[in-house]
């Protein structure tokens, strides 16, 4: 046995190792081609059983509702070319454009689009965003299994016409007809393979730009131009490659190698050289990061001390008020986070066009004096005889971080103990949706540009109100905005609900949410929505 | 021998029921269920997925489900993946997962062996301690951060690999390096350590005195015995690695069966986190077998005995 043999063996595994790199070296597809991360394995790409963002992002490109978001998330007309609108707003007809063509050839009816959203609110489908649809008549009724399925408001007058009834006046159902809950599908597809039609490229039939071309189980899922979309000419991009990879520090490598094009949430760590370099951009994201108080009766079982102390409004401003958002979102997050000063975030449009953010309710650097005051009101100055209050969130760093900012600041500037306590995310949310804890975190992503998204998960009865906040006055305002058909007394009904939300402070708003993305200089006009979805069919490569 | 194969596989089969019908209940026991969502799901639709999948019946009655279909190769669908049974995703992503375990033990075996056979031929001299050196540094870095290194320095830095991905030759460099560094050291270690053992024994210096070459006193007399350790590692090592690893293949991107375990716990995908544990199960104690046969090949003083 020679020494030099030891060496032989080694330099030859490096050999090996280096010889391999003319594979990737033409890594560099020519054309139109954009490789993007999709982040996870979508769990369907079923429209009306898909409840995810991955997953509504291959649906938004795969298919086409009555309508389609444009580069400024406003409704415009696709699949309808043009509607009706009945002046109690109640009825809803589209007129369908006759040269819209599935995949296969055929014509998109309106009995498509009566069968999608039939399958939504069936019982048996059992579809998690079925109440997207009940804003449809009888829509909740059908999914509780109290009336048969063909109940739901929505009729085809004839191949081309569509009528739907709605429960009450929707501003923003043409909205909600983009979303990929109310795609069109076909009967004979589905019911040919219930549940695998939505995994094979050979029966995954749809109507929008893109069409499926593989799906390589959490590896890539691959997409290409629809030549059958009426608006064919228009799409530059031949394909989309969908990558899976959920490492957010090896999606940033990929990115930098040339591998993806377009990765979203980088690593948090990296994210202030990335917006400095211009490699990463920020995205309006609609949704809030906020803690909330347990209000309910629940409370007390607890910790009745805890409980005691945050039933007392002026304790919750306080605790509110001692916050520095800005100095949250500056030094802690760190991804171009805006920090929140009401609960409703900006991005959504007003009756009068304008944002329906308009006012701060407290300060973002947050106001110490106000909050000592409150505190000593509330009989605890300087924080004396306060109880431990324990906040929980879901296992991250980055909550933990933010946790931990918060702790410092209460214990600072009220002299109030916080104890943190992480659990697994599926636990938390048995702990947050059970109301077992005094103090937690909380995030909120709207479900359509609406400020109704964000304000009637809290009226009294609702099924998202995991604070047990009960205020008969809110409750009376949201059910009157609910059937308001004037859009400026309905907004104006929202901001007094708003305003009354604030006042009792429930929840303490932290941050509005931003998407960070990574995009190469040589991809044009791909579409983030503020809901979080990607659209390409503008969309192309320039190098 | 005929006897021995009948008990083990007896015991095999008490054992893998054991494990199915502990997790069974363990995993039901966790707070938390697969329909527990950000946005809290409407109490009639969280009842309408329960009923699709039989989640709404009394554990004992999915307990006994489970079981019957189990006895007939049903692994029942996923709770997450919509339109994929658990048995589609073992088929599909076993593979994937096996292709880079088989290359990695291979590997991690010639490499490891060679390397602790000259470490120890040259105890104490200066190759022993870059082997040892280099042991040492592949048993206490984890592979993540072996993997993160590679990638940067190979994939970033010098364009020499692809990043991520699992579509070539080139595509396995990396997840081969960082998968196989701890078991290439364990096994240069474990195998110079017994080599040293071994090579002290009387019988060696037999063989040297009658004038038998270096090499054949070496591979054949000495490392024979001195592997018997190293196949012991070798049955839970490779039973590991071919069940895929999670922070590999999350790493590397590959579309392989370790990030399914995880993930599926998180999921509360009862019907995955069922179907691999019984999978990985059945593989460890099948691998754990060949090694016991494997002993009796090695070292003919071992006697399989029912």
């Amino acid at each position: 046995m020679k020494k030099s043999k030891l060496f032989i063996v080694l330099a030859l595994v490096l050999a090996i190792g280096v010889s391999f790199f003319s594979g990737c070296a033409k890594g560099g597809q020519t054309g139109q081609t954009i490789k993007y991360n999709l982040g996870a394995e979508p769990a369907t790409i079923d429209p009306q059983l898909n409840s995810a963002v991955d997953g509504a992002t291959v649906i938004v490109n795969c298919f086409d509702g009555l309508t389609r978001l444009d580069a400024n998330d406003k409704p415009i007309p696709a699949v309808a070319e043009r509607w009706e609108i009945s002046p109690d707003q109640l009825t809803y007809k589209f007129y369908l454009r006759k040269d819209a063509k599935w995949t296969d050839g055929q014509p998109v009816k309106a009995q498509d689009f009566v069968y999608a959203w039939q399958r939504a609110v069936d019982p048996k489908t059992a579809a998690e965003y079925a109440y997207q649809l009940w804003y449809i008549k009888n829509g909740e009724a059908i999914s509780e299994g109290k009336m048969p399925v063909d109940q739901l408001g929505v009729k085809a007058l004839d191949d081309y016409t569509l009528e739907v009834t709605l429960e009450g006046p929707t501003p923003y159902f043409l909205s909600l007809t983009a979303f990929p809950t109310y795609m069109p599908v076909r009967k004979d597809v589905v019911e040919k393979d219930p549940q695998g039609w939505a995994t094979k490229p050979e029966t995954y039939i749809t109507n929008g730009p893109f069409k499926l071309k593989e799906w390589r189980p959490k590896d890539a899922l691959i997409l290409e131009k629809n030549p059958n979309w009426y608006n064919a000419d228009k799409v530059k991009l031949q394909t989309i490659e969908m990558k899976m990879l959920e490492d957010q520090t090896s999606a940033l490598a990929a990115f930098r190698t040339g591998q993806l094009d377009y990765i979203e949430s980088p690593p948090s760590a990296e994210i202030p050289n990335l917006l400095k370099s211009g490699e990463a951009k920020v995205f309006p994201y609609l949704g809030t990061y906020f803690y909330i108080f347990n209000l309910s009766p629940n409370a007390e079982k607890v910790d009745p001390a805890a409980a005691k102390a945050i039933k007392d409004v002026r304790v919750r401003k306080a605790i509110n008020l001692a916050i520095n958002r800005k100095a949250i979102v500056e030094n802690v997050t760190k991804g171009g986070q805006i920090p929140a000063t009401s609960f409703v975030p900006n991005g959504i449009p007003d009756a009068d066009g304008k944002d329906f953010k308009k006012k701060d309710y407290f300060p973002a650097e947050g106001n110490v004096e106000e909050a000592k005051k409150l505190l000593a009101e509330a009989g605890y100055p300087d924080g004396k005889g306060f109880p431990k209050i324990t906040l929980i969130y879901n296992t991250s760093q980055g909550h933990q971080a933010i946790a931990m900012a918060i702790q410092d600041m209460l214990k600072k500037n009220l002299g109030i103990n916080i104890e943190l306590a992480n659990q697994e995310w599926k636990v938390f949310q048995k702990t947050r949706d059970e109301r077992n804890y005094i103090f937690a975190r909380h995030g909120w992503i709207a479900d359509y540009v609406d400020p109704m998204t964000f304000l009637d998960m809290w009226v009294s009865n609702s099924g998202q109100n995991n604070i047990g906040y009960n205020n008969p006055e809110y409750d009376k305002k949201i059910a009157a905005a609910k059937k308001e058909a004037d859009p400026a007394k309905r907004m104006q009904l929202l901001h007094e609900a708003e305003d009354i939300l604030m006042n009792d402070m429930p929840l303490v708003p932290l941050y509005y949410y931003t998407n960070i993305a990574c995009v190469k200089d040589y991809v044009k006009d791909v579409h983030k929505s503020v809901l979080g979805f990607v659209y390409f069919e503008n969309a192309y490569i320039q190098k | 021998m005929l006897n021995y194969i009948i008990k083990r596989l007896v015991a095999s089969i008490v054992t893998l029921w054991v494990i199915a019908t502990a997790t069974f209940f363990l995993m039901h026991a966790i707070p938390g269920g697969p329909f527990d969502t950000e946005k809290p799901l409407p109490p009639q639709i969280k009842a309408n997925l329960e009923e699709k999948f039989g989640l709404n019946k009394p554990l004992s009655e999915q307990y006994m489900m489970y079981m019957k279909n189990l006895l007939k190769g049903d692994l029942g669908p996923s709770l997450k993946y919509e339109g994929r049974t658990v048995n589609d995703i073992i088929a599909y992503s076993f593979p994937t997962s096996a292709k880079l375990g088989i290359v990695t033990v291979i590997c991690s075996l010639l490499l490891g062996t060679y390397l602790g056979v000259t470490a120890a031929l040259n105890q104490g001299k200066w190759q022993d301690q870059l082997v040892m050196v280099i042991a040492t540094l592949g048993v206490t870095v984890p592979s993540f951060v072996l993997a993160t290194f590679l990638i940067y320095v190979f994939a970033v830095k010098l364009s020499l690999l692809p990043a991520i991905g699992f579509e070539g030759p080139e595509y396995y460099v990396m997840p081969v390096m960082a998968l196989g560094g701890y078991s290439l050291s364990f096994i240069a270690r474990l195998t110079r350590s017994s080599l040293l053992d071994v090579i002290r024994q009387d019988y060696i210096r037999t063989a040297k005195a009658k004038g038998l070459s270096r090499n054949t006193v070496i591979y054949k007399h000495a490392l024979r015995n001195a592997l018997i350790p190293i196949v012991t590692y070798l049955g839970p090592l490779t039973a590991g690695i071919l069940t895929g690893s999670f922070v590999i293949e999350k790493i590397f991107g590959i579309p392989g069966l370790g990030r399914e375990f995880v993930t599926g716990i998180y999921n509360r995908d009862y019907s995955m986190i069922m179907g691999l544990t019984v999978f990985d199960s059945f593989l460890l104690i099948t691998f754990n077998f060949i090694v016991d046969i494997l002993y009796a090949i090695i070292d003919p003083r071992i006697k399989l005995e029912a």
